[in-house]
């Protein structure tokens, strides 16, 4: 399909770009302010060849996606903090099983029920940490309608070439905001699918990594037999209570990640080379950000940001570096301060300063201006 | 000189990974019979088997799948048809059997039971009930009877609650095929597989079987072999009866058979039908 230009919302932007991707399951449940993606890909996805199967809730769904993508077909489920609480176990699966899947959560204010159509970054920890045990996972976080797009379509990218589940955390500003958004034409993509094992059948070892510590995948219905389980396995995909195995398995499981972590991290230097004080942000704040920042320096104070197109793997390094260049950082995120403690972590010494909102309409960009300079004057 | 015997092979090896053997199972469970229902079915079919795909849940039930020779996966508790589901739909190609216990099923995943019966998607279940979760050492579930006794329901009384009757649950819930049977009914029960498998719809097998070691010994019913025993006594054949009807009481009398066969629009077939109109426009 020739290039498209749309005037249209950030959640419809995540479904086309998920169909250029080659995603042709969607699996879901209608959610605030999730919904307009379901109802896009309902709309769409039969004319393309591929299926919208809206089920009995969300753990259905986020199953039901682990279970097409097994079958080789690119799939996805999109939801908002509710559903990814009841997604989490799943999420677990999917990782054990490196499943290449993407999910997308459109954050709404919480916890709990909190404020549906209102957004929020409050479940920037919830994909790192919301599944027990110790595992990696990507998370991508989109600040513009073209973005909602394009980070889909790399989410596809990430999942398919780490075989692993991958997030979009798009604030519900993002999800519903309406912006020029321009499809490029198919050709135009670079799209990444799997890696299918190559080996003879019966040498096939199913979760036997290659160098790059990600095993070749085998299809259901392929020549390919195995067995794939949420229990600690072997290569050979057998359970195992050995402490060898469960090491050597979350191990690599984490290592796959945190290994290649330079190739995953996307960030944005915005008026970084000669700022005093730096701010950090992600999705629609940094919207806000970006035009405090300019006022800023129309008033003589050196600032910069430094944005998150990624938020997991986290950029310690990034935020290393920055924090040796300034003098200040401040974290302006729509919660009451998540990523803020991985800042800290990362920036100390360097004082870093929390700007928090934990509600609805994200920092504005005066609010973030004043910030500024109170930091300024410290 | 020792002499060397030939080890003869199951006719029915060829479809289990035969260096996962011996099974978990505990000796005198029903889950191994079954097993060999689920393998005579696909091997009475002709069917090829890199085309099945077998998944279950939690549970021991839920190991079965990983005995199966072919594409197999071992989902979190009770998602095992959720799972089979999106397998169906992505890939309408593939032969996708769900193998799980009833704890499994009816309990934890009773949610995607019902709705992929309404939904109408041509899997098929096959549900081992042995009325407790016997993993976990015996605890009461969805199919315990009243009054019995498990880990969780101790005496004087036993269990609270009340059972679910998988046939009832599942003929009302929209199931186009329902059948029940017990573990020794193994040529009966190796049919209605077969139906199940071939029925171009969502298919619901329920075994009643025995648990020797958890439920067995809880409620002083004996070893495996009287526990199946006991099953050949109580089972009553009553083919095409009224799903409503089709009772299930342990001590006196299991009604077994085929309850539902119907036809209706099954959901692949229809999005197929759907993607097809799109083609032609």
């Amino acid at each position: 399909m020739p290039e498209r230009v749309m005037f249209t919302m950030g959640d419809i932007a995540c479904a086309e770009g998920a169909l250029s991707a080659g995603c042709r399951y969607f699996g879901g449940y209608p959610i605030t302010p999730a919904t307009e993606i379901a109802e896009w890909m309902a709309l769409r996805m039969p004319e393309l060849g591929g299926a919208y199967v809206q089920y009995e809730d969300e753990i259905a769904s986020i199953t039901s996606v682990i279970g097409a993508s097994w079958t080789g077909t690119k799939s996805m489920t999109a939801t908002s903090g509710p559903g990814v609480s009841l997604m989490l176990e799943a999420i677990g699966l999917a990782v054990m099983t490196e499943t290449p899947l993407v999910l997308v959560n459109i954050m709404r204010g919480g916890p709990s029920t909190g404020q549906p159509t209102r957004g929020q970054q409050g479940d920037v920890m919830q994909p790192k940490w919301g599944s027990h045990g110790d595992y990696q996972i990507i998370a991508l976080t989109p600040a513009s309608v073209q973005e909602m797009f394009d980070q889909t379509v790399k989410a596809f990218n990430l999942a398919e070439r780490y075989r692993t589940p991958v997030f979009i955390l798009a604030d519900e500003t993002v999800g519903h905001m309406r912006e020029k958004l321009v499809i490029p034409d198919g050709k135009d993509l670079n799209l990444v699918y799997r890696k299918l094992p190559t080996v003879d059948p019966s040498e096939y070892l199913p979760f036997k990594p290659d160098e790059d510590l990600v095993p070749p995948m085998a299809l259901l219905g392929s020549e390919y037999q195995f067995y794939a389980t949420g229990l600690t396995h072997d290569e050979q995909g057998y359970p195992s209570d050995k402490e060898k195995v469960q090491i050597d398995l979350i191990t690599r499981l984490n290592d796959k990640i945190i290994k290649n972590s330079d190739k995953i991290i996307d960030i944005e230097k915005f008026m970084l080379d000669d700022a005093d004080i730096a701010v950090i942000a992600y999705g629609t704040p940094s919207r806000s950000a970006r035009k405090a920042i300019k006022d800023a320096r129309e008033e003589g104070i050196k600032a910069g940001m430094l944005r998150f197109k990624t938020v997991w793997p986290f950029p310690e390094k990034e935020v290393q570096e920055l924090a040796a260049e300034v003098k200040h950082i401040i974290v302006a995120e729509q919660n009451l301060g998540q990523l803020y403690y991985m800042v800290k972590a990362e920036a100390a010494p360097t004082p870093v300063h929390l700007m928090t909102k934990p509600a609805g309409m994200p920092q504005l960009p005066h609010e973030i201006l004043s910030k500024i300079k109170e930091v300024k004057s410290l | 000189m020792t002499e060397t015997v030939p080890i003869l092979k199951h006719p029915m090896a060829k479809y289990i990974r035969e260096d996962r053997q011996p099974w978990i199972y505990c000796s005198g469970c029903s889950i191994g019979i079954v097993s060999q229902m689920l393998a005579r079915a696909i091997d009475n079919l002709g069917i090829d088997f890199h085309k099945v795909v077998v998944v279950s849940g939690i549970g021991c039930t839920g190991r079965t799948s990983g005995y199966f020779k072919t594409g197999t996966y071992h989902t979190t508790h009770g998602r095992a048809i959720a799972f089979a589901e999106g397998v169906k739909i992505a890939n309408p190609e593939l032969e996708v059997i769900v193998v799980s216990g009833d704890g499994d099923i009816a309990a934890i995943g009773g949610n995607h039971l019902i709705h992929a019966c309404r939904r109408n998607i041509d899997i098929t279940v096959i549900c081992i009930n042995n009325m407790n979760y016997g993993m976990t050492g015996g605890q009461f579930g969805p199919t315990t009877e009243h009054e019995k006794i498990s880990q969780t329901s101790p005496g004087p009384i036993g269990n609270l609650e009340h059972p679910f009757n998988l046939v009832q649950l599942t003929a009302s819930s929209g199931a186009t095929f329902v059948a029940r049977w017990t573990a020794v009914q193994a040529r009966r029960a190796t049919k209605s597989i077969e139906k199940g498998i071939n029925k171009k719809g969502f298919s619901f097998i329920e075994i009643v079987g025995a648990c020797p070691t958890a439920y067995g010994r809880m409620n002083r019913l004996g070893d495996g072999v009287q526990m199946h025993q006991h099953l050949i006594d109580v089972a009553e054949i009553q083919n095409g009866l009224e799903p409503h009807l089709a009772e299930i009481d342990y001590d006196n009398r299991i009604v077994c058979g085929e309850f539902v066969e119907i036809e209706k629009p099954e959901y692949t077939a229809v999005l197929r039908a759907a993607q097809e109109k799109f083609k032609k426009k």
